[in-house]
């Protein structure tokens, strides 16, 4: 893989791997989990290869935990888990979000509440924004392809450097265990986006004094200068205890660091959407299953386009009011029992008339389903 | 037994970059401060650079003063100090990392990580502040609470069996066990200074009175509910280790032996792994 592009086959899970190689990760840290295994398995062979350091902690609290720690040594930190090891990660995605760790978390979804089932899901869509108590801001990335599995590792770990957040990786059963050939780029090539640094000297260094960007400057440890990292509510210093003003002012640059830059965040495709009465909203895999299903209703004579959202959170709410003043009609297709749906229809202000397809089996949703639906509400 | 540094000397020299800091958030009578105080003497003594020494602490009450020293510090959540630190230690080997965990941080909620960083045999310093209690949460009993004490959550009595802490780091895999006592600060600064010297993970326990909500429930297991009565019971009840072991289980009954229980050689978890990175880009 050095120099030259080149052609490769490789599996969703795999490609995650070898997108956070190439956009810098060093350190993984995980648990066994179906049906992210191949994470956890591929981070082992291939971390020693490239300097980086990986460890298979006890259990998924301490695997996030490790992954925090790694990123406050300077590491591009990341991990992989499903469902049930999203939920014992939650206390770290919280703690990571107030003491502003960049960090990665690959959620590869499988169906179900507890301990559900190893086959396909898109569940976690809102566990991925609300899983942690104290309802901040986070990022999540729905990948609907192997090669998108590799990019949308490279932006996941570039967006939770830029905005020292940690950002999800929505990617299910079915697509970590798909194959597809993709084009890889030099890795040397790829963008790579660093924390912001101190530029001021250690004796005026404060942990959390953030400049206009609302992103505060990470200081490295081993060094003069000296970090007060701290789960708690706290002042620019990192001081527990802060009066109410620096607790709202805390609370609020930690909403405002991102959706002030949502320009650099929210990714949409939208295809065949100009002249569409009908638009199908659909992520991740099961979009892959709507493109196929707007060209089939096409072939019919139905004005159908598609969006897919690449960002799930933030919400590209702005993106969606506008398709519902466009269409009449929006089909939400998710391979669950109905969650985007919920900020579809939030966005859309009545301006079209929302409808919902789910699918929430382990199966993965056809494009016919999707296709009936597009039908149903021709006639209804 | 090393000299005593000025604490006043230590501090200034750590206090230089972080604003804000408050010594003394305890209550009266709390042995934290020593505890704290051991450990900022101990590093002081080891002359490590203060930049590379990294200190980690959970949630808990008679550590939480270790907030106040100078160096690089994450305040982690209840129970994970020992995660952060593996991480932080595995991709910075370089650094001096210690956490400061309390007994019910340490050995239940983060009991899983704790033996997991003993079994890897990390090289780490775990300072566990052993109270006997959740004082923080206002007197719950906690893995070390005796069996028969009183607590807010055990009105009539603790049925739980306690931990020993450091027959779990040393069964669990740890390479250098020790305990002291906020009575015995000075040798704790010693037994403290050993541990972050040790090659390995190192746990020190260190028994550290809690009048307020351990005292005033159990006036009758500790000589009374004071600190100075506290601490008095550990003066008269511990037994130096070398000594206890020469003694019948009859004779060791309501003693408490302190000291270094284990100090061996094992290989070091974070050089284990970067030499396997090494040899592996000696073969490419």
């Amino acid at each position: 893989m050095k120099k030259t592009e080149r052609k490769i086959l490789l599996q969703g899970n795999e490609a995650v791997v070898e997108g956070a190689i190439a956009a810098g990760i060093r350190f993984f840290a995980g648990y066994p989990i179906t049906p992210a295994s191949e994470i956890l398995e591929g981070f082992a062979l291939r971390m020693p290869q490239v300097g980086g350091a990986f460890i298979q902690m006890e259990d998924e609290i301490s695997a996030l935990s490790a992954v925090i720690g790694a990123s406050i040594g300077g590491a591009k930190a990341i991990t992989a888990t499903s469902g049930p090891g999203m939920s014992l990660m939650s206390e770290n995605i919280g703690l990571a979000i107030v003491e502003e760790i960049p960090c990665v978390i690959v959620d590869v979804q499988r169906v179900g509440p507890g301990s559900g089932m190893i086959f396909t899901s898109q569940g976690d869509a809102m566990y991925a924004k609300w899983g942690t108590p104290g309802g901040n801001e986070i990022i999540a990335l729905a990948p609907s392809s192997v090669k998108e599995c590799f990019d949308l590792t490279v932006k996941a770990v570039n967006l939770s450097e830029r905005f020292r957040v940690p950002v999800t990786l929505l990617s299910d059963a079915h697509l970590g265990h798909m194959r597809e050939v993709i084009d890889v780029v030099d890795y040397e090539q790829i963008e790579k986006v660093d924390r912001p640094k101190p530029t001021c000297p250690p004796e005026k260094y404060l942990t959390y004094d953030a400049d206009e960007s609302g992103v505060p400057a990470m200081a490295d440890v081993g060094t003069a200068y000296r970090s007060r990292l701290t789960p708690y509510l706290h002042d620019k210093g990192g001081v527990y205890g802060p009066s109410p003003e620096e607790r709202r002012f805390l609370i609020h640059r930690l909403h405002h660091k991102i959706l002030d830059h949502l320009d650099e965040i929210l990714m949409v495709e939208q295809t065949m959407v100009e002249d569409a009465r009908i638009a199908v909203f659909a992520y991740g895999i099961c979009a892959r299953s709507a493109k196929a299903a707007v060209k089939a209703a096409r072939a019919k004579g139905i004005k159908v386009g598609l969006f897919r959202p690449i960002t799930l959170w933030p919400f590209p709410t702005e993106a969606v009011s506008k398709l519902a003043q466009q269409v009449d009609r929006i089909v939400v297709a998710e391979m669950n029992c109905g969650q985007l749906v919920l900020e579809v229809e939030r966005a859309s202000k009545g301006e079209a008339r929302v409808s919902f397809v789910g699918q929430d089996d382990g199966i993965l949703m056809t494009p016919e389903k999707i296709l009936a639906t597009i039908e149903e509400d021709l006639n209804g | 037994m090393g000299k005593l540094t000025p604490l006043s000397e230590i501090l200034e020299r750590q206090y230089s970059f972080v604003p804000g800091a408050v010594l003394g958030t305890g209550c009266a009578g709390c042995g934290g401060g020593i505890v704290t105080q051991a450990l900022a003497r101990a590093i002081d003594r080891i002359h490590i650079s203060q930049d590379n020494v990294f200190i980690i602490l959970g949630v808990q009450c008679s550590g939480t003063q270790a907030a106040a020293l100078g160096y690089s510090m994450l305040n982690g959540l209840h129970g994970r100090p020992l995660g952060y630190a593996t991480g932080l230690k595995l991709f910075r080997p370089e650094l001096t990392v210690i956490t400061v965990q309390g007994d019910g941080d340490a050995v239940s909620i983060g009991g899983n990580h704790f033996i997991h960083a003993a079994r890897r045999n990390i090289d780490i310093t775990t300072i566990i502040c052993n109270n006997f209690i959740y004082a923080r949460t206002g007197g719950q009993f906690s893995p070390t609470t005796p069996t028969g004490a009183h607590a807010t959550s055990a009105p009539y009595g603790v049925i739980d069996r306690p931990f020993d802490v450091c027959k779990l780091a040393e069964a669990a895999g740890a390479t250098f066990v020790a305990r002291g006592t906020s009575y015995h600060a000075i040798e704790l600064v010693d037994i403290i200074e050993k541990a972050i010297l040790h090659r390995g993970y190192s746990v020190v326990e260190v028994l550290a009175q809690c009048p307020t909500s351990f005292g005033r429930q159990n006036r009758d297991i500790m000589g009374g509910g004071s600190g100075v009565e506290m601490m008095k019971w550990m003066r008269d009840n511990a037994i130096g280790i070398d000594k206890a072991r020469k003694m019948s289980n009859k004779e060791l009954k309501g003693k408490i032996p302190i000291g270094v229980f284990v100090d061996r050689k094992a290989p070091e978890y974070t050089e284990e792994y970067w030499n396997t990175v090494k040899r592996l880009q000696e073969v490419k």
